[in-house]
């Protein structure tokens, strides 16, 4: 657009705006964003791809992640140690998976990685026990949580193993036309 | 029983334990390319956790043994919920373990080669799909797995697998390589290095084949451009958001439902916004800058014309009345050569030194411009209900409402801490009643209770029906009754559109009592019923004054006294908007100030009152018929709404923030937006639509004023006008001829809207046939399930079988050992 600015190079925004669901602009308030998370880490200029990550305690803390209760896991999902520092490049990653235009199997996968607690690729009873309780606030009794996550895995297991798969999962989701408009933060 | 093999914990049989897929090479020689697949780094972390189940094993192996071939010894068949569980009981040896982390649908998204590999499957499939091979191409198998659903990675090595994927995104087209692109689950610095590589080979190809014909460098250079030019023109379109702020406050506040209202309210707006364009520009425009020859008395502006529309507003662009029925008069260039058409005073027609004129057809302009603007929104209104429908298509099946409860109704966009933790307390109850609805099962009603419902329901619809009628015979009297034509004070004007607006207020709040009584299956049913009674009380309304507009007002304005009968039903349109909005805002401020003051102050009760989401959008739905019922006689009635919008927008805001909560039931957000954008589709602009189209074909317009004095329908313009432009210019006779054929015949029509109905017959077809192959696949998942429980048993039993053989060989060898020492 003829900017003139001096974050990035017009290639990366190229790559940014062909790889993720933001554009040019949203890609540089995205950076200002990042930027005030810790403004004595992050540099202004990444022209030449800087090696900085911040650590989960400050993304966690932002406004539209705060009051989530995931907040945790999906700082987690997008991090590439797995323990939740982003880099630039993952927190751009994040904020485009859970915008508007995301199509549904791409947040389909990361849903999934996001509730399975003990990354072993599977829903198990305890992770949908802790899904559980963190949705409310431990304001069920623990032979409410027991039960709902039975009916849960009965309702939801095709391939019978007590567990969910990511294909039992996927099924789910197609029967909550809801989930686009809901799995959505803006930003 | 079997015999007990007596594994102890000396470190020299976990190692054995360790050692035995050597033993099993046979056996787990099929699965070896899938371990060589697992990447180094996760394969360690396996091996931690299968370091620990197998310390853990070795306590239990002999029972889990035990159980395992007990249960294989009962046969495949169907677990039910009592039964053992094979795959979860058993404790399984360290190889089943390493083999069963190392299965595909174990590994999707955990290892980057994974990933690639799916992502490379997929690009085939599209670059397929491109090609479109007929499925006869492939073998027939029982499962449609084999048939194409899903592909085999060929390749097994990993980088090759990767080349491959960027191959593949060279070939496809721009548009999709974005598409796929954006759409694989890997992290960003893997996929701008992907870009890289699949971009570069295709900058290169242009260098180094000189053989590229000059079109298709031409073409390539027209496609960059365009799409150079529709990013741009997107972000420039992006940076026009309106409200952004007070989009993401609200839906942070109040969720999705809610803001499902504010959208819906945009998407109006940018409705008026398109027709008040549309029409400024061909009609407004050129009106104003020639006004027509001052009329009768000069009538002064007095504050009361902005609610009524009459007095001083009759005489300007903004209604019917004011527009010539001449064209007017521009000089231009000599080279254009339109003749003047229809004008009534021949001098005014050729300017000076011979120039020839141009000339703009005013009839002509209102005629088409009007027709376009309805033409264009029908479709733009069609494509978005399809567009949601699509969206909101899902399996109706009533038996996954917890996982759905639990997974996907938490709405992320909330981040106001008190909202949070309403929402959280909501999905609590409901969880809680859902599990007490599927604890207790449903208890038969008895006949007489039975009965006692359906005498209920009908009373409630008896009433809420008889009540619609009393309403609107209500209006029908009184406009023929009490309704002046041309009244001595203009006040008094106002009269049927405060009535009607009060109806519309009060009806309401009868049917909400009504319905008090009644009991429903669900909550949705019962919001649909309400939604459906207030949407016949306002059709029925809307029904009983198009008829007296256009039937009775229309017909015989000659008698009634009424020189311009389009003036005057567009400025009672004017008013009934105007009315509209007042109502709103003391509704507004009765409604919801008042009734927090009321709720919080005298019956001390916690909670503000509940945005009624569903009643405020039947009610913006009422405002757009209403305005494009208007259109065709006030030009500038899309702006009028547009202001409306636009006070509505922060009115409701500011209400909301101060006065409201969030909704404590669910609402079904896409659902329901599908459910409002087709009732803007059907009953409102259908609605308006036959009323505009009846109005040009079959009344006659008034014969004093406005663009169409002294044809015999408003229609006439156009055919006079292309019948004139086609004796001037011979050659466009094909114009004439496609007038008459296609816009005046109505066999055209007839013969599009069977094409519309076959096409739309058609997509249902489809849609139920898609239907089919969920079922099957869901079936077919199941299959897999069966097939993978009793393959890995299988693998169990072999390996106990090896081991139990091995073993004995083995206590053979440590006695030796232990002989030996």
């Amino acid at each position: 657009m003829g900017n003139k600015q001096t974050i990035f190079t017009d290639e990366q925004l190229d790559a940014y705006q062909d790889c993720t669901f933001f554009t040019r602009k949203e890609i540089l308030r995205l950076h200002g964003r990042y930027h005030e998370l810790a403004p004595h880490l992050v540099p202004m200029d990444y022209t030449h791809d800087p090696d900085v990550k911040l650590p989960s305690a400050l993304i966690v803390n932002m406004p539209e992640l705060k009051e989530n209760p995931f907040r945790s896991r999906i700082v987690e999902s997008f991090s590439e140690d797995g323990e939740g520092n982003l880099s630039f490049n993952d927190f751009v990653d994040m904020f485009s998976v859970l915008s508007e235009m995301a199509p549904r199997e791409l947040k389909a996968i990361y849903a999934f990685k996001i509730y399975d607690f003990n990354t072993d690729n599977f829903i198990c009873k305890e992770d949908l026990e802790k899904t559980l309780n963190k949705l409310t606030r431990e304001e069920l009794t623990p032979e409410e949580v027991n039960l709902v996550c039975e009916k849960a895995i009965e309702e939801a297991d095709l391939d019978g193993d007590s567990k969910l798969s990511f294909a039992d999962f996927e099924n789910m989701i197609s029967r909550a036309p809801d989930f686009l408009s809901t799995f959505h933060i803006r930003i | 029983m079997a015999s007990n093999f007596g594994f102890s914990q000396d470190p020299h049989h976990m190692e054995a334990g360790l050692e035995s897929p050597v033993d099993e090479r046979v056996v787990l020689h099929s699965f070896s390319p899938l371990i060589k697949e697992a990447s180094p780094s996760s394969e360690e972390r396996r091996e931690a956790v299968e370091m620990q189940d197998l310390a853990e094993e070795q306590d239990g192996d002999d029972q889990a043994f035990l159980s395992s071939s007990a249960l294989v010894g009962r046969g495949r068949g169907r677990l039910g919920a009592k039964q053992v569980n094979p795959l979860v009981r058993a404790r399984w040896s360290a190889a089943t373990q390493r083999v069963l982390c190392s299965m595909p649908s174990r590994t999707i998204g955990r290892s980057q080669n994974a990933v690639i590999s799916q992502c490379y499957n997929r690009s085939v499939r599209r670059l397929r799909r491109q090609s479109q091979p007929s499925i006869r191409d492939f073998s027939l198998s029982a499962r449609p797995s084999i048939r194409g659903y899903r592909m085999e990675v060929t390749s097994e090595d990993e980088e090759n697998t990767r080349e491959q994927l960027v191959k593949n995104l060279q070939a496809l087209s721009a548009g999709d390589r974005i598409r796929m692109l954006r759409a694989m689950p890997i992290n960003m610095t893997e996929k701008s290095e992907l870009r890289k590589l699949a971009c570069s080979f295709k900058e290169k190809r242009p260098r180094s084949s000189t053989g590229i014909s000059f079109f298709s460098r031409v073409k390539y250079y027209v496609i960059i451009t365009l799409q150079h030019g529709w990013c741009s023109w997107l972000s420039f379109l992006q940076s026009l958001q309106l409200w952004q702020v007070a989009v993401k406050t609200i839906g942070g506040r109040f969720g999705t439902g809610v803001l499902s209202y504010f959208l819906f309210l945009k998407t109006l707006l940018l409705f008026n916004v398109f027709h008040f364009f549309v029409n400024g520009l061909f009609l407004v425009i050129p009106q104003a800058v020639n006004p027509p020859r001052p009329g009768a008395a000069e009538i002064s502006f007095t504050g009361l014309e902005l609610l009524t529309g009459g007095g001083y507003f009759t005489d300007t662009v903004m209604f019917y009345g004011y527009y010539t029925n001449s064209s007017l008069n521009e000089t231009c260039q000599p080279s254009l050569k339109l003749t003047c058409a229809g004008a009534p005073d021949p001098a005014g027609c050729r300017g000076g030194d011979g120039a020839t004129q141009m000339s703009y057809n005013i009839p002509a302009a209102y005629f088409f411009t009007t027709g376009a603007a309805f033409f264009v929104t029908c479709i733009i209104l069609v494509y978005s209900m399809s567009k949601s429908f699509g969206q909101s298509f899902h399996i109706k099946k009533s038996r996954s409402n917890l996982t759905t409860k639990v997974f996907f109704s938490w709405d992320f966009k909330v981040i106001k801490k008190s909202s949070v933790k309403l929402q959280a307390e909501n999905l609590c109850t409901q969880l809680k009643e859902l599990l007490s609805e599927v604890n207790c099962r449903q208890v038969e009603k008895s006949q007489v209770q039975r009965l006692s419902w359906l005498a209920v329901h009908a009373l409630a619809w008896t009433m809420c029906l008889a009540s619609t009628l009393a309403c609107a015979c209500l209006v029908f009297f009184f406009l023929d009754e009490h309704h002046p034509l041309s009244p001595n004070d203009e006040a008094s004007l106002l009269a049927l559109p405060a009535l009607v607006s009060s109806i519309n207020l009060l009806q309401p709040g009868f049917f909400n009592a009504v319905a008090w009584m009644e009991e429903y299956d669900s909550p949705s049913v019962r919001a649909y019923v309400a939604i459906f009674r207030n949407l016949l009380l306002k059709v029925s309304v809307l029904g009983v004054l198009c008829y007296h507009w256009l039937g009775k007002i229309a017909a015989n304005s000659k008698s009634l006294g009424l020189t311009c009968w389009e003036s005057y039903v567009g400025q009672e349109l004017y008013r009934f908007l105007l009315m509209d909005f007042i109502f709103t805002i003391l509704d507004t401020l009765f409604g919801e100030f008042l009734w927090k003051l009321f709720s919080q102050r005298v019956l001390r009760r916690q909670r503000k009152p509940v945005f009624d989401i569903a009643r405020n959008v039947l009610e913006l739905v009422y405002g757009q018929t209403l305005a494009w019922l208007g259109v065709l006689f006030s030009p500038l009635l899309p702006a009028v709404q547009i202001i409306k919008l636009l006070l509505l927008f922060y009115m409701k805001k500011t209400s909301l923030m101060m006065n409201c909560q969030a909704p404590r039931r669910p609402w079904r957000a896409s659902q329901m937006t599908t459910f409002f954008i087709s009732l803007l589709c059907f009953p409102s602009f259908l609605g308006a639509a036959v009323c505009v189209t009846y109005t040009i074909w079959m009344l006659e317009p008034s014969a004093e004023c406005g663009p169409f004095r002294k044809l015999s329908t408003m229609a006439m313009s156009g055919k006079s006008w292309v019948a004139e432009l086609v004796n001037a210019h011979p050659k466009l006779a094909w114009l004439c001829w496609v007038h008459s054929h296609l816009v005046e015949n109505p066999i055209f029509l007839f013969v599009v809207a069977g094409i519309f109905l076959i096409v739309t017959y058609f997509h249902t077809q489809v849609v139920d046939g898609q239907r089919k192959i969920i079922v099957l696949l869901q079936e077919q998942i199941e299959n897999e399930g069966q097939d993978k429980k009793f393959l890995i048993s299988k693998l169990q039993m072999a390996h106990e079988e090896k081991r139990s053989t091995s073993s004995p060989r083995q206590e053979l060898r440590s006695r030796e050992d232990s002989c030996m020492d």
